[in-house]
């Protein structure tokens, strides 16, 4: 909402403070006044002039030489290249010495060899948007009316001289959609009083009903409808003073009578019509539901198609305006019009708004409905319309208002206590200052041993509990003034879940190891959704997405970061190490909420750890992210229950990857991309992992428990066994912790050979056992026998032999 | 006889002071004090002396064996911790040679506002809830005091599954499903982060998936000077000490009354920068007394109960705390983006 502080000065007296101050009292209270904008711009030295000559310039086709009256001794001669420039018009022209919007001065110049001494200005010329200029001196200079006195400040004719601030409405604040709501606003503010505008309408002695009746068929759209006629309306511009509210509103002036619709508009917030009576082709006003299949060609000669969705005002038989939104082509105001019809309407918004969503019109009109306007105002705007037509426009009123309507007013009445508005702010507020508060606003109430009975004006529709009433105090007293304490309540500890804490712990295990946290976008496309997902569902599509990258919800973290790792590779960051937390989502039927399940996931590409002039270079391999997770699995006391078995997975090389299983459940994966998914990433060698992280977190892991230090030494033997390629090492230490219980302790693999020095299809793994009685020093025949217990066992499961 | 020792001892602490290595050294304790040297040759030719002289020679024998050997000690201690020195002046390093690197990885930048806000928050007693994202239009908007048609409605342009499942476009709807976990009871003391949906094209300030924490107290007696302190004290642990914090009124349809929330500009200290666009003040906050519409929805007696809640973007305040300019670089996960970081 934009408005003018002179035109508001109007309602409410604004002696003493500024527009600056103004828009600080404005923004501190509750509506935020985005800027202040002072339409003069800097402007000086522009006055009325009169063009008394105007011929063609001797040397240019486009310009014409002009003499001006600018009500000095002399006249000056100016040269124009405006098209619509002529003899006997009242103009604006920037003398010589005059500056206009940017600091531009005006100096005295010679165009085509002809003296020019100053400028005749456009509107634009002198900061006025192209798209409020009336369309007639759009592409031109303005003419004022012929009664403009010459040598005048043109600035203060235009009402240049003023400020405009710019309202930002929150949506319950549409009461604000005009200046008379600002004016209770600004008068609450500044404990003034609004005074409103006359409306006193001389009538003719015929009665409106001889010319228009009017029947609504749909009073749940349109709870009241009110018109009157004007007649013997001349057509032709409305005084300058309200063109120039108008364009400093944004709205562009057309006609007297047009104008005068939008000018009530912005002053009463009521939106108005005005039809060409003798166009309506009818006697009746009929609202209805729009038919079917209905056309209607409206104000911006667009043909539009109606549904019963839409709300329509018709001459009995066609629309002849989709009601709240446009007019009709076929009713509309023109040049030779002499008969008005104003409507004045209150049209609830559900409908209102249904007609500017399917068909894309947004008016000053719609926006006033969609938001609520205040129905008791309706007809005093009608009235306020008709007498300004009579005056502007030479009209003759009609005796009489036609009316169909429903609506009643109901009275809204709050109260609250001075204790319970104190209790909720924290306040200690008396009732004198509670009462002039509400004084202020020009809400009546009466007040009663601290109960206050507030009788809340129509024109505030957003105020309905008292908790509204309590924001209104509140923000009227000043937040400033509000202490600063802590709830007081039973002190309670507060914290983390055990999930929540755990999920912390693997942030800081995983970030220790080296790896950086990312987080990417949950939407994804529809041939990624379900790629690499460790269990898929059905994908859950948006309806309305914005896109088809961004279509559908993700099954695994795994594709974005592949695509965070190909980012990186494409700008020369070649080392990736990214981890992620996050949900994956799984449909569990069309009208259900889907399965939110948190994963694990991770990326690591290019070096793993580098150290080069020490000769020390790692790439990352599948070890290295093996080594991560069984960090990981240590950390929550899992590593026990853990087990890696050889897998194929779509899109993972199938000899390098691993199903990763607790429990015998499996719980995520760990492998290489396969060569063909590193390529379309345009990645080298990659690998990544994804686990169930609720699974691994929701685990029941073991508490810690001491274990005796061990008192007595230890006794360390290496075996290195020769066994098939195909062998496991997972499963022979397995077989050699089994076989080596109770005195073996710990079994650790240090060396995997395969090559010249065994024959084909062997390889040797040498393993590391450590022996170990709590309760004594072991002998060497002791351990002797555990190890040939040991190597016997092998050698039966695997047919390994001892290494020579 | 007498000239003939002091003249020895002149002699070998001549030779001692010589000596360069630990080997000359040697040969000159063998050349002196060995059986066959020649303070024993002195010794054994005393027989020739008289009697009363013996003694006196003896001892004057015995004292520059004592000297001989004391500086043979010395200088063989001195020697050693030279042989000591060159060692290790061989083996010297540059110690400006780069060490070997620990490789660490950092949280994600809104991780570390986030988790630094939750720890703040728990310091007051408050505990982390968390909730779908894929969330119902019934908690979305409507528990939250939006029914159908609402016109705030179109504040939130909302990524719908169906019409009735939808992206969570707020943390709110973790207001209304803890309130009904607490059927009526107080108190009520949470903060709920997590990641939101808009449907937002993004840029460099909209984001269509961002992140939220929202903080909920419900309880008898709360009072709006309690949302004030909070936030206040909030602001001074994450802005630094000193900072201030001043209320606008405002709207939001679940809270009423409702308030944005400024801080004083960290960066100039309300002066006025580039940082708080000139007014001192940096918008962070949403916040404002629980609406009773949505404390009666989710079973608590509005007349008993009254409540705060409060609603901030951690993009926003990552954004001004580290001078971030795009909101984009949190999705891009650009390790150059990434790694700035790591700094505890």
């Amino acid at each position: 909402m934009l408005v003018s502080y002179r035109w508001l000065g109007e309602y409410v007296d604004l002696t003493g403070i500024t527009a600056k101050e103004l828009a600080e009292r404005i923004t501190k209270s509750g509506i935020e006044v985005e800027r202040v904008e002072a339409l003069d711009r800097g402007m000086k030295g522009v006055v009325i002039g009169h063009v008394l000559e105007c011929e063609p310039h001797p040397n240019a086709d486009k310009l014409r030489k002009c003499l001006v009256d600018l009500g000095e001794d002399e006249p000056v001669q100016i040269i124009c290249g405006a098209p619509n420039v002529a003899k006997g018009q009242k103009v604006a022209v920037a003398k010589v010495g005059a500056v206009l919007p940017g600091n531009f001065k005006i100096k005295r110049a010679k165009l085509r060899g002809e003296e020019s001494n100053g400028m005749i200005c456009s509107l634009q010329e002198l900061g006025v948007e192209t798209k409020v200029v009336p369309k007639e001196y759009a592409d031109g200079i303005f003419v004022f009316p012929s009664d403009a006195p010459i040598g005048a400040d043109a600035i203060e004719w235009l009402g240049l001289h003023d400020e405009v601030l710019e309202l930002s409405l929150t949506p319950n604040r549409a009461d604000c959609l005009s200046m008379i709501g600002v004016a209770y606003e600004v008068a609450a503010i500044l404990g003034r009083d609004v005074k409103l505008p006359e409306a006193a309408v001389k009538e003719n002695s015929e009665h409106v009903h001889e010319y228009i009746s009017v029947r609504v068929e749909a009073p749940e759209d349109n709870p009241l409808y009110a018109g009157r006629i004007v007649k013997n309306v001349r057509i032709g511009p409305s005084p300058l003073w309200m063109q120039a509210r108008l364009m400093a509103a944004g709205i562009r002036p057309h006609n007297n009578v047009v104008d005068i619709t939008n000018y009530i508009l912005l002053e009463y917030g009521q939106p108005l019509h005005a039809f060409d009576y003798d166009r309506l082709g009818s006697k009746e006003i009929v609202v209805r539901r729009a038919k079917a299949g209905e056309t209607i060609i409206t104000l911006d000669d667009v043909e539009r198609k109606l549904t019963e969705e839409h709300l329509v005002i018709t001459n009995g038989r066609e629309p002849v305006a989709l009601a709240g939104v446009m007019g009709g082509a076929n009713s509309e105001v023109r040049d030779d019009t002499t008969t008005v019809f104003i409507e004045a309407a209150y049209f609830t918004s559900p409908v209102i708004r249904q007609a500017v969503k399917d068909h894309g019109l947004r008016s000053e009109a719609s926006t006033r409905f969609e938001k609520g306007i205040d129905p008791a105002r309706t007809k005093e705007a009608l009235e306020r319309a008709a007498a300004l037509m009579s005056e502007y426009a030479g009209g003759e009123v009609v005796g009489g208002i036609v009316e169909a309507s429903v609506w009643r007013q109901d009275s809204v009445v709050v109260t609250v206590t001075l204790e319970r508005i104190n209790g909720v702010l924290g306040t200690a507020m008396s009732k004198e200052e509670v009462a002039a508060i509400l004084s202020n606003l020009q809400f009546p109430f009466t007040e009663d041993n601290g109960t206050f009975t507030i009788h809340v004006p129509s024109r505030r529709r957003d105020i309905a509990i008292e908790e509204d009433i309590i924001e209104e105090v509140a923000r009227l007293y000043g937040y400033d003034r509000l202490p600063a304490t802590l709830p007081v309540a039973e002190a309670k500890p507060g914290g983390l879940t055990p999930y929540q804490a755990k999920r912390r712990r693997v942030r800081r295990y995983l970030e220790g190891a080296g790896l950086f946290q990312a987080i990417t976008y949950s939407l994804t496309s529809p041939d990624k959704a379900t790629r690499f997902a460790l269990e898929t569902a059905e994908p859950i599509r948006l309806a309305l997405p914005m896109s088809e990258e961004r279509s559908v919800l993700r099954q695994s973290l795994i594709p974005h970061l592949l695509e965070a790792a190909s980012y990186n590779r494409a700008r020369q960051v070649e080392n990736v190490a990214l981890y992620e937390i996050g949900s994956v989502y799984l449909s569990k039927g069309e009208h259900v909420q889907p399965a939110e399940n948190e994963r694990l996931a991770g990326v690591l590409t290019g070096l793993w750890h580098a150290h080069l002039w020490q000769g020390e270079k790692k790439a990352a391999d599948f070890y290295v992210a093996k080594g991560i997770l069984d960090g990981l699995f240590d950390l929550f006391g899992l590593a026990a229950r853990i087990e890696y078995k050889p897998a194929k997975r779509a899109d993972l090389h199938p000899g390098r990857t691993a199903e990763i299983a607790l429990g015998g459940k499996v719980i995520g994966f760990v492998g290489q991309l396969h060569p063909a998914v590193q390529k379309e990433y345009d990645l080298k060698e990659t690998y990544v992992f994804e686990l169930a992280l609720t699974d691994l977190l929701n685990a029941e892991s073991e508490a810690i428990r001491y274990e005796p230090i061990p008192r007595f030494p230890s006794v360390v033997r290496d075996i290195a066994l020769v066994v098939d390629e195909n062998v496991e090492a997972g499963a022979l230490k397995q077989a050699i912790e089994e076989a080596g219980k109770p005195l073996v302790k710990d079994v650790s693999l240090f060396d995997v050979y395969k090559g010249d020095r065994l024959p084909d299809g062997k390889k040797s793994l040498a393993f590391s056992l450590r022996y170990y009685d709590p309760e004594r020093t072991l002998t060497d025949e002791e351990v002797a026998a555990v190890h040939e217990r040991v190597l016997a066992a092998v050698e039966k499961q695997f047919g390994a032999v001892l290494r020579g | 006889m007498k000239e003939r020792l002091y003249e020895l001892k002149r002699q070998a602490l001549e030779q001692i002071g010589q000596a360069r290595d630990l080997k000359a050294l040697n040969d000159v304790r063998v050349a002196y004090l060995g059986k066959k040297g020649p303070i024993t040759e002195v010794l054994r030719g005393m027989g020739a002396l008289p009697p009363e002289e013996r003694p006196k020679i003896g001892a004057l024998a015995n004292e520059v064996r004592e000297a001989i050997q004391q500086a043979l000690e010395a200088k063989q201690a001195k020697l050693e911790q030279e042989e000591v020195e060159r060692k290790l002046a061989a083996e010297a390093i540059d110690v400006t040679l780069p060490g070997r690197p620990v490789s660490l990885g950092n949280p994600h930048p809104l991780t570390r506002v986030i988790e630094e806000i939750e720890d703040l928050f728990i310091g007051m007693g408050y505990t982390v809830a968390e909730g779908p994202e894929v969330e119902t239009d019934y908690y979305n908007f409507e528990a939250l005091n939006l029914p159908k048609g609402h016109p705030a409605r179109d504040m939130q342009d909302s990524f719908y599954i169906t019409e009735e499942i939808l992206l969570r476009t707020h943390t709110s709807p973790m207001q209304a499903r803890t309130m009904e976990k607490h059927r009526g009871r107080g108190p009520v003391k949470i903060i709920c982060p997590g990641k939101v949906y808009r449907r937002d094209t993004d840029d460099a300030t909209h984001s269509h998936q961002f992140t939220q924490i929202e903080g909920l107290v419900v309880d008898r007696n709360i009072r709006m000077s309690d949302l004030k302190g909070t936030l206040r004290e909030f602001a001074r642990k994450l802005f630094g000490e000193g900072r201030d914090i001043r209320f606008r009124p405002s709207f939001f349809p679940f809270t009423e009354p409702s308030v944005e929330v400024d801080v004083s500009c960290f960066r100039c200290e309300g002066r006025g920068c580039g940082v708080c666009k000139g007014t001192g003040w940096i918008e962070i906050l949403g916040a404002g007394m629980v609406h009773p519409n949505v404390l009666e929805m989710a079973g608590f007696d509005s007349k008993t109960y009254t409540g705060f809640a409060f609603g901030m973007g951690p993009e926003r305040i990552a954004m001004l705390k580290y001078g971030i300019d795009d909101i984009r670089h949190f999705y891009q996960n650009d390790l150059r983006f990434l790694r700035q970081f790591l700094r505890v």
